[in-house]
């Protein structure tokens, strides 16, 4: 065995034992060692997914001196290591962008507790991201959620720790679903790895036997996982959560956590339950009957909204919708659209935070009454929020056309499910132009009247780049992922593909 | 045969104190008399009416309170205008019923449609459990073979579910550590002093409770026990301790600090220990670390040095927990 095939590993473990080491480390140095941790993950996982590319075929590592069905393992493909890599580059950029906010908004001796939730979130994704045993998934699932609730929190005002309860008690809802389903699929087949129950899973679909509780399993495993990353009438916690908490918590929870679990729903499906089986079931259609209902009403909630940051959390309910009305579309081309979609959403939506708090820190609030003109006083922070807004609308050369059009492609010839797919999107889009293009116009239109009002004319202040280096050098690397993703598309939805394909 | 006794002296006597102590007239310890009671009476209305205007206040002030909070979540929320909350409030109660019965009835449909319990063909009683049963002892070396199971076959899982315990003792610190230096109601004022009796019992106790719970730790790869319930054990002799004697005495050899370096080293311990056998593991070297003889305590390789582990981990989280939410801070 080669030694690239132990990097995962290597940065789970890393990553797991960083936690415990920033618990006693102060602030300053903890946030060093969580940034060279994500660097050092980042990397590894780059090496993999070159590994990986070059083989061609997903190897197993095994976690321990016992083979499969009594040990744990972790299971390598180039979808797997390329989410790695997107998760750590990701997560390096929100950090990076809310270094001041952090340092403003949380109480001086916590600091190290936020990179202790910070480290055990990315050693979360990436264990859920690798594993191969369902248990082992379940294990990180509860990691994730308590460091998730962990970084809304410590910010403490009244907002978030009522966020927080919130995001527990759906969250919590789920994860006990999810056990549930785990429980019975254990019961029915005897194993927890994934290849193994797959295995016992078709031989129960070819004989007919236990019908019922293989479907009330899967049910209840979608719906678990569902809640958890927010689907439609599940998402009361969002907009507290992504809206009040600090900046690199909402970037940072609305573009990695719910999309780890979407990642963990569809390596289930292809690798659990079986695609064949899905195919059959009616839980597909659920998904995507919430999924289309979501991108709707999550939009007219975001026109409702007028905070931008609120606006912006109800617009990640809308992408959510998107997602999983891709793969309520049980096609091999809906999945790949739904994955390039966790892709394109996680890097406008948390270019689109960052942008946000930018130009809210060039005016007196965060409403779009007082973001009037902010685009020229924040000009990168302006050019990065409008270069996300053209993203979530789907412009042509930003990522989020790419998706849609996958979407829409993915909907052709399919029997039932072409028409809605083709209304929902058109709605949805114009609803996205809506609030979106509200808001762009709203920071670029010159601030008029301001002399006649008197006492309320505290426009703002004007921010410059070189006042805030890192948070510049983050936007610009956020615009430019952006622009390479909707121009470059091609080589990534060939990985998606290639990856699915080792995915069976 | 009983003598008649004249009432005045019929007074003095014990049997009339407590006839009256019985019918709620006096407390058994006051020589109180009725004449007492009457004289006191006038005085006794007013309190009794002072009470109540008292409780009326109390009442008004509770209805206030009550108010200013529905205000507060009306501001939040904006009652008024958001119809979405005020549709939801009204259909939320059927809904709910409704939701419970769905699950109720779809949860059982599928338990009744699952495997019998217990019966020998079920597909859970396949290979994998058989091999637990019978190489259990032979591959880890441990006698008891769910520690066995949890910390040798499947040691990931249970390396993330040490990290949990861990995360979870950072979250309640986050919400509810108590840096602002200045002096609050804390509950250290209110706390019982020097109680003769909880602090008699606990110094028989506390020693057998520890040792009880250190000989489930170090024989948990023999018998029943574990680091789990080893921990929580001693967690909770701890939190006796605490209660008998206060913060003063703990805070000599237990703080936040202590609580975060020792859990530090514990995890380290653990994660270091486990990524030698992953890798070891993975690649296919034989690991050096001897199983010993079955049934001694030094014996199946790595067990007994993490259910230490993961037992140091268990008790300082369990007292954490306590201490946090009593106080805020130690």
């Amino acid at each position: 065995m080669d030694f690239v095939c132990n990097f995962p590993f290597i940065s789970i473990i890393l990553s797991l034992f960083s936690g415990p080491l920033c618990s006693i480390l102060p602030g300053k140095w903890a946030k060093r060692v969580n940034g060279i941790v994500i660097i050092v993950v980042g990397i590894l996982s780059a090496f993999v997914l070159a590994y990986v590319t070059g083989t061609g075929e997903a190897f197993i590592y095994r976690m321990g001196h016992f083979p499969a069905p009594w040990g744990n393992e972790i299971r390598i493909g180039v979808l797997e290591a390329f989410m790695g890599l997107f998760f750590c580059v990701i997560m390096l950029l929100c950090m990076v962008a809310g270094v001041r906010e952090r340092e403003a908004q949380i109480e001086e001796s916590k600091q190290n507790l936020y990179y202790v939730m910070v480290n055990l979130l990315l050693c979360s994704l990436l264990a859920l991201i690798y594993t191969n045993d369902l248990f082992t998934a379940y294990v990180f699932v509860e990691i994730n959620t308590i460091s998730a609730c962990g970084l809304i929190m410590i910010r403490q005002n009244g907002r978030t720790i009522e966020a927080a309860t919130r995001y527990m008690i759906m969250s919590l809802l789920g994860s006990g679903l999810l056990l549930l389903g785990i429980c019975f699929l254990y019961d029915l087949t005897g194993h927890l790895l994934m290849s193994n129950i797959k295995e016992q899973v078709h031989i129960l679909a070819q004989t007919g036997q236990y019908h019922i509780p293989l479907m009330v399993s899967v049910g209840l495993i979608s719906v678990g996982l569902a809640m958890k990353s927010a689907l439609y009438p599940f998402h009361a916690w969002l907009p507290d959560a992504y809206g009040y908490s600090t900046l690199s918590s909402a970037a940072i929870l609305s573009s990695l956590v719910s999309k780890g679990y979407i990642f963990l729903l569809i390596k289930v499906f292809y690798r659990v339950v079986g695609f064949e089986i899905l195919t059959g079931s009616k839980v597909a259609n659920v998904l995507f009957v919430f999924g289309i209902v979501g991108m709707i009403m999550g939009s007219i909630n975001a026109i409702q909204e007028e905070q931008i940051t609120r606006m912006i959390a109800y617009s990640s309910v809308a992408q959510i919708g998107y997602i999983y009305m891709g793969i309520g579309l049980a096609t091999q081309e809906g999945m790949v659209a739904s994955i390039y979609h966790v892709i394109s959403h996680g890097a406008t939506k948390s270019l689109l935070f960052v942008a946000a708090s930018g130009l809210a820190a060039a005016s007196a609030g965060r409403t779009s009454r007082e973001l009037v003109g902010s685009g020229y006083r924040n000009k990168l922070a302006g050019i990065a929020f409008t270069v996300g807004s053209l993203s979530m609308v789907g412009m042509p050369m930003f990522s989020g056309f790419i998706s849609k059009l996958f979407f829409a492609q993915a909907a052709v010839g399919h029997a039932h499910k072409m028409l809605p797919t083709f209304i929902a999107l058109a709605i949805s889009t114009v609803l996205n132009a809506a609030y979106f293009m509200k808001m762009v116009i709203c920071i670029y239109s010159p601030r008029y009247g301001g002399d006649t009002t008197g006492e309320n004319t505290i426009v703002g202040r004007v921010v410059f780049m070189k006042e805030q280096p890192v948070k510049s050098v983050a936007l610009i690397c956020f615009i430019v992922l952006n622009v390479v993703l909707g121009l470059n598309s091609e080589p990534i939805i060939r990985l998606i593909q290639k990856g699915l394909a080792m995915f069976g | 045969m009983s003598k008649k006794v004249p009432e005045e002296q019929y007074q003095q006597t014990f049997s009339y104190k407590f006839s009256q102590w019985l019918e709620g007239n006096s407390s058994a310890l006051s020589d109180y008399t009725p004449e007492d009671k009457n004289r006191n009476s006038g005085h006794e209305k007013v309190q009794r009416w002072d009470t109540r205007e008292e409780q009326y206040l109390i009442q008004k002030e509770k209805q206030q309170k009550k108010k200013e909070k529905m205000k507060l979540t009306e501001q939040v929320y904006d009652m008024e205008h958001n119809t979405e909350i005020r549709i939801f409030r009204k259909v939320y109660r059927i809904f709910s019923a409704l939701f419970c019965i769905f699950l109720v009835v779809m949860l059982l449909t599928a338990v009744s449609a699952l495997p019998d319990f217990g019966n020998e063909e079920n597909p859970v009683n396949n290979e994998v459990a058989a091999r637990y049963i019978e190489k259990g002892l032979q591959e880890t070396g441990a006698v008891n073979i769910v520690t066995g199971m949890i910390l040798d076959y499947r040691a990931f899982d249970t390396l993330g579910e040490s990290h949990v315990l861990f995360i979870a003792t950072c979250t309640v610190l986050i919400l509810l550590r108590n840096d602002k230096k200045e002096k609050e109601i804390n509950d250290r004022t209110h706390e019982p002093k020097n109680d003769v009796i909880l602090q008699t019992v606990a110094r028989i106790l506390v020693p057998p409770i520890f040792i009880f719970g250190i000989y489930l730790i170090l024989a948990g790869h023999l018998g029943p026990g574990g680091g789990f319930s080893g921990g929580a054990v001693i967690g909770a002799g701890l939190i006796l301790y605490l209660n008998a004697f206060g913060f003063a005495k703990t805070e000599k050899f237990f703080t936040v600090k202590t609580y975060r370096r020792i859990s530090f080293c514990a995890l380290a311990c653990y994660s270091i220990a486990k990524s030698y056998s992953f890798y070891t593991g993975a690649n296919h070297i034989e690991s050096v670390i001897p199983l010993g003889t079955p049934g001694a305590i030094i014996s199946s390789g790595l067990i007994l040095l993490l259910n230490i582990c993961v037992g140091t981990v268990v008790a300082g989280t369990m007292y954490t927990f306590y201490v946090m939410f009593r106080k805020g801070d130690y």
